[in-house]
């Protein structure tokens, strides 16, 4: 059940991001889906609309950036939770830590072994 | 149509704009949307499972989800690397580009061909190009929302 | 007092037509499967060129078609005045490092993806005017290497819009003579640089076609010329969708073109099968399409006279994001089979 859930949840997001780029003629970049979906998905998650759609698709939420921005924002609440003011600063980037650091290896890593095929 | 080269310029610029917008090819959104639905939705999927997985090795829950990135990271930045990322994302658009596999793909893509600047300002530098501002961005947010948790909680 | 061999507005005429005795052209893989793939010199399939970036693989096949055309025309570096030359690159750092090897005094040119038809024009000039025996034009473009510093790099997964063009990889390069055998270039009409608001970096059909239309009509206004004087107007890397554009544009101011005008960018690639979206754009488009193709058609007697619009989007990195229009502009040169 959750895996049909993740399915649909998850292919909607994008269906959102695609959209945004199509109906726009491609002014909406990229660069800005990213940056777009991340700041929406913090933005949501502090309102508290975003956890119920996580327990309702799973990875489907969590997957897409909009689910990055989740675990930022709510990293940033349990950090004030647990360590006041210093976790304002620390609590975002400490719940997103794994993801970032594996994407600056990894990203490093393919980067130098790899050479673009243009 | 009929841009009248006498007319002050604004007036051309609009009957130009209204001509290009009968030429200008309109790309196929059912199609495209249908494309970044499928793949999106498999993409989810794929990380359900590994969500499972990790939960069935016993993690905890947020481990779990923190791990399911790090494997989808992993397996972007490879398909990157070897050239194939590009081409499923010309059908797939948004749907690889939305889940955190873009942001990987986002940070792959511009570094290596930076190669040839060097490992520092080339490669080092180039990681950032968009992931910088995904990261800028993202952190503030986070941080506006820690903030005033703590203010108002 | 209007100068001597200028007529109308914007249009030189040519006393001693300067002669094309040779060119040479280098292209890409993609290219070379295209329909004129069989018209060009050199086919190189690998992006890389053997070199160790693709900013080396562009300069390296500017080198080659300059060379190609030597020696086609028995020449040697030393029998070359000028070398006039120019491409996409910052700077046009590939034609800077071409000329350094070659050894041929140089100016270099920058006209966008309209550069081979500008150096045409100056290159023709320089002959009529008496300042050169034999000047050495060229111009080239890299797929790679302006997608990464124009677009996106090339392994970011983005769809490319349908209004986008595919930089062709390859260079172009001609010998222009005051005499010798070969095509000749009678009149040349510099274009202006027009703006219509464009900004859409990803649809240079649309930006360019008000400037090639302008140029266009001012060479049939500054000759007296009607278009069925010529075989052929073909235009620099309008596309598919720039061509309509520009066609309605001139069709505007009286000048009916239908069945006579075409577009290198159209020509380069198979639109149905080689995915390329509007067609083929770059300042190689035009080089490789001319010095091949449209040269050959002349030599050939299928064609007697055409008129060759190099098109350019004047733009840098930062002037889209800064909020700047797209101007474009278009050069026109006649060229006539003697």
């Amino acid at each position: 059940m959750i895996f049909l859930t993740a399915f649909i949840v998850g292919g909607l997001i994008c269906v959102v991001g695609q959209l945004l780029m199509d109906l726009t003629n491609y002014k909406v970049t990229l660069a800005h889906i990213l940056v777009g979906f991340v700041t929406t998905g913090a933005v949501l998650s502090a309102l508290g609309l975003y956890q119920p759609l996580v327990e309702l698709a799973g990875a489907g939420a969590l997957v897409p950036l909009t689910g990055f921005g989740h675990i930022l924002a709510q990293g940033a609440i349990r950090g004030v939770e647990t360590d006041g003011l210093l976790g304002v600063f620390a609590g975002g980037v400490e719940a997103a830590a794994a993801g970032v650091t594996a994407a600056v290896v990894f990203g490093y890593f393919f980067a130098i072994v790899f050479k673009p095929k243009g | 149509m009929d841009v009248d080269f006498t007319k002050p310029a604004g007036i051309q610029r609009k009957q130009y704009r209204d001509f290009t917008d009968q030429i200008n090819p309109k790309p196929n959104v059912l199609v495209n949307a249908i494309w970044a639905f499928v793949v999106g939705g498999i993409i989810c999927t794929v990380g359900q499972g590994f969500l499972n997985a990790f939960l069935a090795a016993g993690l905890p829950v947020l481990e779990s989800g923190a791990m399911t990135a790090v494997v989808l990271i992993f397996i972007a930045a490879f398909l990157t690397g070897l050239g194939v990322f590009d081409d499923i994302a010309k059908y797939a658009g948004a749907g690889v580009i939305v889940p955190i596999t873009g942001f990987a793909n986002a940070m792959v893509a511009p570094a290596m061909e930076a190669r040839n600047e060097g490992l520092v300002l080339g490669v080092g530098a180039r990681l950032f190009t968009i992931a910088g501002p995904v990261l800028v961005f993202g952190i503030v947010a986070a941080w506006l929302t820690g903030l005033l948790y703590f203010l108002f909680r | 007092m209007p100068a001597a061999k200028k007529q109308g507005l914007q249009t030189l005429v040519f006393q001693n037509p300067p002669v094309i005795v040779a060119a040479g052209t280098v292209v890409g893989g993609k290219e070379a499967q295209g329909p004129l793939g069989k018209t060009f010199d050199l086919a190189i399939d690998d992006p890389y060129c053997g070199e160790k970036s693709w900013e080396h693989a562009e300069r390296r096949m500017l080198e080659d078609a300059a060379k190609t055309a030597l020696k086609k025309a028995g020449l040697g570096t030393q029998g070359i005045d000028f070398f006039l030359a120019g491409d996409l690159e910052n700077q046009i750092l590939a034609s800077s490092f071409a000329a350094r090897s070659l050894g041929i005094p140089h100016l270099g040119l920058f006209g966008a993806c309209s550069t081979f038809y500008e150096g045409l024009i100056i290159g023709a000039v320089l002959i009529d005017g008496g300042f050169a025996e034999k000047v050495l034009v060229a111009a080239s473009s890299h797929c790679c290497t302006a997608e990464k510093q124009f677009r996106f790099p090339t392994e970011q997964g983005v769809q490319r819009s349908l209004a986008q063009s595919w930089t062709v990889t390859g260079a172009g390069a001609v010998i222009l003579a005051s005499q010798g055998a070969g095509p000749v270039i009678t009149h040349a009409t510099v274009g202006k640089v027009i703006d219509l608001g464009q900004s859409d970096p990803t649809n240079f059909g649309a930006v360019m076609a008000p400037a090639a239309a302008d140029t266009i009509v001012r060479h049939f206004q500054d000759t007296g010329r009607p278009p069925e004087f010529y075989d052929l107007v073909v235009t620099g890397d309008l596309g598919i969708y720039g061509r309509e554009l520009a066609q309605g544009l001139i069709g505007d101011h009286g000048y009916r073109v239908e069945g006579r005008y075409t577009d290198c960018g159209i020509l380069i690639y198979d639109h149905d099968t080689q995915d390329t979206h509007a067609g083929g754009s770059g300042c190689a488009c035009s080089a490789v399409v001319t010095g091949g193709y449209l040269l050959q058609q002349l030599q050939a007697g299928k064609l007697q006279r055409f008129l060759g619009v190099g098109t350019g989007a004047l733009l840098n990195v930062d002037s889209p994001k800064q909020g700047e229009t797209i101007p474009g502009i278009g050069h026109g040169v006649v060229i006539e089979r003697r």
